[in-house]
């Protein structure tokens, strides 16, 4: 039948070669289909995992059952408008998503962002770091079979997302981030609220370790399963907290500061081994170190204006409407058409919850992009899952995937 | 369901009753009464329905971002489990209601028909977000809108919807399942006979500036 | 980055190594930018893989229509020691879009070229598994070219409901 064969000569990447095993008998490799609706794929990734017995020989994800078209969208509408499209394709990290987007697109227009606006968005970030990690760690102990974990994680999610619709208005896809600054200056009592968040944090982030530190189930699973050396990742292109696991301290926050991350003082969580654990211990690190940047963000707030104050880009404050002609020219040619970006590339790699979350865009003078791509860390990530899983068990693929931390809108796009 | 009840003033007073009751020492009408006040007359079909509806299983399927809020339905604050909805089942075979939450990619839609495929009689089915409902945020080449390939029985907008949007989407359907008719907001708000009027199909060609079906190309 | 004098040593460089593989260098806003001549941008990559930019950040297409040659692919190198990005691209015509895959020296290629030439059809030589990975396998087109129609439904209202798209009865 065709269709076999058409089948068999797509996975050719996987070996068929049978593997001896125990008393010189041989057995037959099975390929088993963890499909696009799974409850343990973190969104419709697909799996074609070939194992023997239950030992794990080869994976190898089929993605696209989320393909947004995205990028070609954002080819369609100005520039303002490509923020909101853009941001919903990571859709936990959507503050990253729009950062990446902006930089690149301030990049080309050449503007400068104060730096109240760079200390804000600061903020937001972190809080979406803490907030993508919330959401990693409740649903990846799910998989692994921590029910609770998943109740007091998304318990903090929550207040997060009331932070959010606190100072935006929207608790998930704020637009917050604009070109040239962020969409509005933070309300009053925001500041107190997020200190109260701040100072609560820690001590929830301790909670959840006291629960799984000593569970003798958690670290049979995750301990030494997973392992992938240092130089394998770095030729997959992974980077990220997967990065850092294996003992390598590479975050663009300190290599290649952007938004001010250098006026803070924070550390970078490193594993040793590589393994699932690790993996767990930098991800879980990394949320005391946001909350450290944000105290610090709060407390270094500088005054000045939220979103640069170039009228050709930012659109005039509300209040200048009725008074000047200019400020109203201004306001609707960027309302109607948008502004004008000089010809030119630009890529703007920026630390997003998963890894290296950059952007490339390609502007040809007129108001809407002529090419948008974003290069998503979990599309880059996933190739690592191969070389995680193969030896281990169907268990510890799960595990592997959960530690992966895959979010296939980031991958399909 | 009609439900026949006499009221009692006092909590003291059913205290009492019951107790009497219970020893045997109410008189021949009083019992009668007692026993009438507890019992419930309906229909099987109504009976059954108020079961279905009360106990949905809904399957775990999450697409994309509206995914993240529908666990938040499932997680402490909207909390679903007022409801009785909180066993998510993973399998079709066991399910309900499939939530579609999230945009559907042309290269997903064959397998979620597939899925509604195994769901067993009854079901339902939710399109949760402007990505499935409409074509939400995303109107191109690689989306299709879920009404095209299953039949839904409620869309939810938003994007995301918050979870008391969705929660108030599923006590919608959980009305339908019900039989409750629930007053739509033309009703609701003395709006009957504010139904749009379509311009005749011949159209009025004298008139300009009159936009006949088909001139506006959508979003 | 390099700034535009090390921008033109490299290209010097490369050109003395490989003659005929740089065919130009751009320099804007702080990037660095070498167009490379597609049958050598392997050799090119190689030499800067040598020369420090060990990591592959990002491969992506981008369709230059209506200019000529159309469709580009970029390399985003990375050298994580100095931290210093540089740039690569390569640009193909839509009737000879053919250009040597880098799996053999960045496994991590794997997906991005696929991705590459499912939305603008480059074929990458010597790639282990090429074929589409976010569209639908037997999908005909390549949707990021730039007269790809975006495409899309008409949005319902009451009023086309009946003749628009077939409402699932």
């Amino acid at each position: 039948m065709t269709l076999t064969e058409d089948y068999r000569k797509r996975e050719s990447s996987i070996t068929f070669a049978a593997e001896p095993a125990g008393e010189g008998e041989t057995h037959e490799l099975l390929t088993l289909n963890i499909g696009p609706h799974h409850p343990a794929t973190h969104g419709v990734l697909r799996l074609l995992a070939t194992l023997e017995g239950e030992v794990v020989r080869d994976v190898q994800p089929i993605v696209g059952y989320v393909h947004t078209g995205i990028e070609k969208t954002a080819e369609d509408k100005s520039y303002w408008k490509v923020i909101p499209v853009v941001e919903r394709m990571d859709y936990v990290s959507y503050y990253f998503n729009a950062m990446a987007f902006c930089g690149a697109v301030e990049t080309l227009l050449g503007i400068e962002v104060p730096p109240r606006a760079q200390y804000l968005r600061v903020l937001h970030l972190e809080l979406n770091r803490i907030m993508s990690h919330l959401v990693w760690f409740g649903t990846s102990m799910l998989d692994i079979g921590a029910l609770s974990v998943f109740f007091w994680c998304f318990r903090e999610r929550e207040r997060v997302l009331d932070l959010f619709e606190y100072s935006s208005g929207q608790r998930m896809h704020t637009r917050y981030i604009q070109v040239g600054g962020v969409m509005e200056d933070i309300p009053v009592g925001f500041a107190e609220k997020v200190r109260e968040f701040c100072k609560e944090m820690p001590r929830r982030a301790d909670q959840y370790a006291d629960l799984l530190e000593k569970n003798q189930i958690v670290i049979e699973r995750l301990r030494d399963t997973g392992v992938v050396d240092q130089q394998t990742l770095l030729d997959l292109g992974v980077t990220g907290p997967l990065l850092r696991a294996s003992g390598n301290p590479w975050d663009l926050r300190k290599a290649h500061p952007y938004t001010s991350y250098d006026h803070f003082d924070f550390k970078i969580p490193v594993g040793t081994v590589g393994d699932n654990y690790d993996r767990y211990r930098v991800r879980h690190a990394e949320i005391y170190e946001s909350v450290k940047i944000i105290e610090q963000a709060l407390d270094g707030l500088p005054e000045g204006p939220f979103i640069a104050t170039d009228r050709k880009v930012a659109l005039p404050p509300r209040h200048e409407l009725a008074t000047s002609m200019e400020a109203l020219i201004h306001h609707f040619k960027l309302v109607t058409e948008g502004f004008r970006v000089p010809p030119g590339e630009a890529y703007y790699p920026i630390e997003s919850p998963r890894g290296e979350l950059g952007c490339f865009v390609r502007a040809d003078g007129s108001a809407k992009p002529a090419r948008v791509h974003m290069r998503d860390p979990s599309f880059s990530n996933l190739q690592a899952l191969a070389p995680m899983v193969r030896g281990g068990y169907i268990a510890d693929l799960i595990a592997s995937l959960a530690m992966l931390d895959p979010i296939l809108g980031g991958i399909d796009r | 369901m009609e439900i026949e009840r006499q009221p009692l003033s006092d909590f003291r007073v059913r205290q009492l009753q019951a107790r009497d009751m219970l020893r045997g020492d109410l008189s021949d009408e009083e019992l009668e009464r007692y026993v009438e006040d507890r019992v419930l007359l309906t229909t099987v079909e109504k009976a059954v329905a108020w079961g279905r509806g009360n106990s949905i299983y809904p399957l775990t399927f999450g697409l994309a971002c509206c995914a993240i809020e529908m666990m938040t339905i499932v997680a402490p604050r909207a909390d679903i489990a007022r409801f009785g909805f909180e066993v998510l089942r993973a399998t079709p075979r066991q399910a309900d209601l499939i939530i579609l939450s999230g945009r559907v990619s042309i290269k997903m839609a064959p397998v979620i028909r597939r899925l509604y495929d195994q769901m067993l009689e009854p079901k339902w089915a939710i399109s949760m977000g402007a990505c499935c409902s409409s074509m939400g945020v995303f109107n191109n080449y690689a989306l299709v809108p879920s009404d095209k390939f299953m039949p839904i029985d409620v869309h939810v907008p938003g994007c995301p919807p918050r979870p008391e949007a969705l929660l108030h989407g599923i006590l919608r359907l959980r009305d339908k399942i019900q039989g409750h008719r629930r007053e739509g907001w033309r009703e609701r708000y003395d709006a009957v006979g504010t139904e749009e009027v379509l311009p005749q199909a011949d159209g009025d060609s004298a008139a300009i500036n009159v936009y006949q079906p088909g001139d506006t190309a959508g979003a | 980055m390099p700034d535009a004098t090390g921008l033109e040593l490299a290209a010097q460089e490369l050109s003395e190594a490989i003659p005929g593989s740089i065919l130009g260098t751009e320099f804007h806003r702080g990037r660095a930018v070498l167009l490379a001549d597609p049958p050598q941008t392997h050799g090119v990559l190689e030499r800067l893989r040598a020369k420090g930019y060990s990591f592959l950040a990002s491969l992506h297409g981008v369709d230059y229509y209506p200019e000529e040659p159309r469709l580009g692919v970029l390399y985003e190198l990375l050298d994580m020691q100095s931290v210093d990005r540089i740039s690569v691209k390569a640009r193909v015509a839509t009737d000879a879009a053919r250009i040597a895959t880098v799996t053999d020296m960045w496994p991590g290629a794997d997906h991005p070229e696929r991705e590459v030439y499912d939305m603008f059809g480059v074929e990458f030589e010597g790639h282990p598994d090429l074929r589409r990975i976010l569209m639908p396998e037997d999908y005909e087109g390549h949707p990021q070219r730039r007269d790809f129609p975006v495409g899309g439904e008409p949005v319902l209202f009451t009023y086309n409901e009946e003749q628009n798209y077939g409402k699932y009865q």
